[in-house]
């Protein structure tokens, strides 16, 4: 491969365009308005979003062996000699280079195509909040950011694009800092993942060690040189410590804690990080680095398992929320499970379809719930809507095809990337499957309740409210209907042979997936037999029909019926409804005992360290310094002093002699005269004898 | 002969003492310098039993004629009524007392120690029957030069006292 | 006729008188009367032509010890040594 076509070989400017108007938006954005603010940060999405399109097309263009794509810009860090675990002598490298592959091309197609649509769709939302350019600003880096990630051709590049989002995620959160719940909020996503993302950098450490390099193209030519075992210890100890990051970034059990607390953000940005990118993050990452997880069966058991458990659970509390964005916000969790039992079970490609029809249906919610709060106002409780469905219709159709779709109803999207994953589930383990059907049953009560408390049954909007209720600007209905097409037509794409497509999404990704000669061939077609699939589809339409009913039986029939059941189950439902008191039990055991640490070190740095260091050392230096004084007084000026005092001490008492009176002068003369002749005395008493 | 001699050599020399003791210890000065006048009168008489006329003379009218003299016209000169009043002895006076004695004795000892070997020549019959020529002899003589410079000593203390006594204008 | 008396009388003689003499000197409080007596000093020496000499300094510092004494007396209206006490640094 020498010359590159152009979109293939100019990929660099993907996630170089909404940098680029970040940077503007931080040095000018004060001064532009909101058109020019949109013309430039909407434009270089769309930007980006054409640049991606380009990539795909030339991708396609190739043959299915060539689909790998690297350009690096630069070596950003050098190759530094170290040892490796068995001994041998390797560099770690960390290029700044992109790698264009099938399974990159979809993310950058999901992130900048919905990712320019909410873009459009926030012109409209934000139009009349403080800080315009800021979020647009913010939305921007985020977009480079997740590009990077996306992009990254070795796992400390994608490293960077993981905390760039982190980071953006907090500023986003955060964005109506005004408000304590929002900066907290921002600040627990931020540190939450921070835990997450020690596990990840331990686990790029351990690559590096382990296998020699951290380039993606390489990993897979050092897993077979290795010649591992399956089920190796330290490929399972990778793999683990990746999934820890991957629970962080994307919300499992048991970091999940920041995703509802971040729906203080703008809605907005809920659809776009919390809904369809950033927390896809973790998905990308587990798929990216297959090949190490399909040589410890064990990690992938517990990521099946983990995924399963946190869909069931996080839809548990879903059930009984009753601020909307904060049902969609465990719905997301719960989906985001899915998407790690997809994994977990080896159908990395069911899991990233999944992703790519949960960005489209996921996102039109959250757009559309925006779209619902704007009508009444900023109302969020579902408490207090009702009988909206002719009031805003574009706003009820498009969430009503986005709840079909994500209920699972044929032949929406979410059915077919849903099913995929329940088909393959239930190849490597019933129970999986059981508690992934239950759950879908679940999701399309839980959602459906969500649609008819908001749109059905008679209205319980507040007085003043109800008189503004208005359908939203086309800037916000635009994207919505375009998500809407995507969210019936999505699934499309990878139209299941049974029916007579030819599972082309599937097929295209899977050069991706690695096969060693240890693993199992991935399966692309459903269980054992056409019949089974047939009958696993029935059955999970089954159930979904089911829950739809009972929703409608609960909330539409005889409304009077929820409250009595949750009377009934008093404290069980009241465990729910306190999402289990997990953010409680992670303050008792956690939070709290840092800060007492911190409280801590701050008496022991007053006590202690000023104490005794500073005004100790103070102390001591007056100490000393008195020491030299008193040296200095009594030994040094001392000896000057005394020298005078010796000379003083001889001539004293000849002064007194001196007072000027002529009589005791000739006194003295006469003393002398008694010395004189006394002398003489003494020289003739000497000389006679 | 001789024992008036004796009388009046013991006479006058204790006249001498007496008197010196007396000026010394008098309150009054115009007392005190009585007693040197007559102190020094029998130095004089003393002289002339030594048949030293010349000296007897010289000290009568030097002395007691000029000098004296001076003296009273001084004290009359100052103030006395004030000093009249005070204690005439000086803080030192025990020590210098004390001193002076211990002076006297180391004399008085020398003097003692020596006082077999002490001979006055025998002055010749010539010289003590001229004994102003002697001495006039002797000064314009052999002692010329001391003569001459203490004839200077007397200017230079004449000038000294007019220049110290004179009042300032 | 002077072998009739002693040599050594003399001396006893001027020894007292000088003694005196010193005494006086020494602690009289008058000046005046210092002066006095330190001229009676000098009048207890013996030996003719040291003698006249002597008797030539006693005058003349006489009289200039006396202009001191008026000079002083007009500067300090005093007479009492105690109180001329500027002979010192």
């Amino acid at each position: 491969m020498n010359a590159h076509p152009f979109f293939l070989g100019h990929v660099w400017l993907i996630p170089l365009f909404p940098l680029l108007t970040a940077a503007a938006m931080l040095f000018i954005g004060r001064r532009l308005n909101n058109s020019a603010v949109n013309a430039l940060c909407c434009g270089s999405v769309f930007a980006s979003f054409i640049f991606s399109v380009g990539a795909f097309l030339q991708l396609i263009a190739l043959p299915s062996e060539e689909r790998l794509v690297t350009s690096v810009l630069f070596e950003w860090i050098p190759a530094l000699p170290f040892h490796m675990l068995n001994g041998r002598l390797a560099n770690f490298v960390a290029d700044f280079g992109f790698q264009i592959d099938p399974l990159s091309c979809v993310m950058i197609l999901i992130v900048t195509g919905v990712g320019f649509l909410i873009h459009v769709y926030s012109t409209g939302y934000m139009a009349h909040e403080g800080g315009y350019y800021r979020f647009f600003g913010y939305l921007n880096l985020f977009m480079f950011s997740m590009l990077i990630l996306v992009l990254a051709n070795n796992l400390v590049m994608l490293f960077v694009g993981w905390e760039g989002v982190g980071t953006c995620s907090y500023l986003l959160i955060g964005f109506y800092f005004h408000r304590k719940s929002a900066s907290d909020a921002g600040k627990k996503a931020f540190i939450v993942n921070r835990i997450g993302d020690a596990g990840f950098l331990l686990g790029i450490f351990l690559t590096s060690a382990l296998l020699g390099t951290i380039r993606f193209a390489e990993i897979g030519p050092a897993l077979a040189a290795g010649h591992f075992a399956m089920g190796d210890p330290l490929l399972t100890a990778i793999a683990l410590l990746f999934f820890v990051g991957a629970t962080g970034k994307s919300a499992q059990i048991p970091l999940y804690v920041w995703l509802p607390d971040a729906m203080e953000g703008p809605t907005p940005v809920s659809a776009l990080i919390h809904a369809a990118t950033m927390v896809t993050a973790g998905v990308y990452m587990v798929t990216r680095t297959n090949a190490i997880y399909q040589l410890a069966p064990k990690a992938m058991a517990l990521v099946a398992l983990v995924g399963a458990v946190t869909a069931l659970f996080a839809a548990s509390i879903g059930v009984v929320q009753t601020d909307i964005k904060k049902v969609l916000a465990y719905s997301t969790v719960s989906q985001l499970g899915y998407m790690f039992l997809a994994c977990g079970v080896g159908a990395f490609t069911a899991g990233i379809f999944h992703l790519m029809t949960h960005a489209f249906f996921k996102g039109l919610l959250f757009l559309a719930a925006g779209s619902v709060i704007h009508a009444l106002s900023g109302e969020q409780d579902m408490r207090k809507m009702g009988a909206l469905s002719k009031k805003i219709p574009v706003t009820y159709w498009t969430m009503l095809i986005a709840t079909l779709a994500i209920a699972g109803i044929f032949p929406f999207a979410g059915f077919l990337s849903k099913d995929l994953i329940l088909g393959k589930a239930y190849e490597k383990d019933a129970l999986l499957w059981a508690i992934g059907y239950f759950t879908a049953g679940m999701t399309a009560f839980y959602m459906f309740r969500l649609i008819f408390m908001t749109f059905h049954g008679t209205s319980r909007v507040d007085h003043d409210v109800e008189h503004h209720i208005h359908e939203s600007p086309k800037s916000m209905l635009i994207p919505l209907l375009i998500l809407a097409g995507l969210s019936i037509a999505g699934g499309w794409l990878s139209w299941p042979e049974i029916f007579g497509g030819n599972s082309r999404f599937v097929r295209f990704l899977e050069p991706v997936i690695a096969t060693t000669q240890l693993a199992r061939p991935e399966p692309t077609h459903g269980p054992g037999s056409p019949h089974g699939e047939i009958y696993l589809m029935l059955l999970s339409e089954g159930l979904v029909v089911l829950g739809i009913c009972f929703a409608w039986y609960l909330y539409i029939k005889r409304t009077e019926l929820p409250g009595k059941i949750a009377k009934s189950l008093g404290g069980f439902y009241r465990l729910v409804y306190h999402k289990y008191y997990v953010d409680q039990l992670y303050d008792a055991l956690f939070v709290n005992r840092a800060k007492d640490l911190g409280l801590a070190l701050g008496v022991f740095d007053t006590t202690v360290i000023n104490g005794v260091g500073v005004n100790g050392a103070g102390w001591l230096t007056r100490f000393i310094s008195s020491l030299s004084m008193w040296w200095d007084t009594w030994i040094v000026d001392g000896s000057i002093r005394l020298g005078s005092r010796i000379v003083w001490l001889f001539s004293y008492p000849v002064r007194l002699i001196q007072d000027g009176l002529v009589q005791s002068y000739m006194l003295l003369i006469v003393v002398g005269l008694i010395g004189f002749l006394g002398y003489y005395f003494y020289l003739g008493h000497h000389a006679v004898r | 002969m001789a024992a008036l001699n004796s009388i009046l050599f013991f006479f006058l020399s204790a006249l001498a003492v007496v008197s010196a003791i007396l000026m010394v210890t008098r309150r009054n000065i115009v007392h005190g310098a009585v007693y040197l006048i007559t102190t020094l009168l029998a130095t004089a008489g003393i002289f002339l039993l030594l048949q030293a006329e010349f000296l007897f003379v010289v000290q009568v009218i030097l002395y007691v004629g000029g000098i004296m003299v001076l003296f009273v016209f001084v004290i009359m000169l100052v103030n006395l009524d004030v000093s009249l009043l005070r204690f005439q002895f000086n803080g030192q006076r025990f020590v210098a007392g004390v001193l002076a004695l211990a002076l006297s004795a180391q004399v008085f000892l020398a003097i003692w120690m020596g006082r077999n070997s002490l001979h006055l020549p025998e002055p010749a019959a010539s010289i003590a029957a001229k004994n102003t020529e002697a001495v006039g002899d002797a000064l314009f003589q052999r002692f010329m030069l001391p003569f001459e410079i203490a004839s200077i000593l007397l200017l230079v203390a004449m000038i000294g006292a007019v220049v110290m006594a004179k009042r300032r204008v | 006729m002077n072998a009739t008396i002693p040599t050594d009388y003399y001396l006893w003689l001027s020894l007292a008188l000088f003694t005196i003499g010193v005494i006086g000197v020494l602690t009289r409080r008058n000046v005046i009367i210092i002066l006095m007596v330190f001229s009676r000093m000098w009048g207890s020496v013996d030996g003719q032509v040291f003698a006249i000499f002597v008797i030539t300094d006693a005058a003349a510092e006489a009289a200039v010890g006396l202009g001191i004494i008026l000079a002083f007396f007009r500067n300090r209206e005093t007479l009492l040594a105690d109180e001329m006490d500027m002979l010192k640094w």
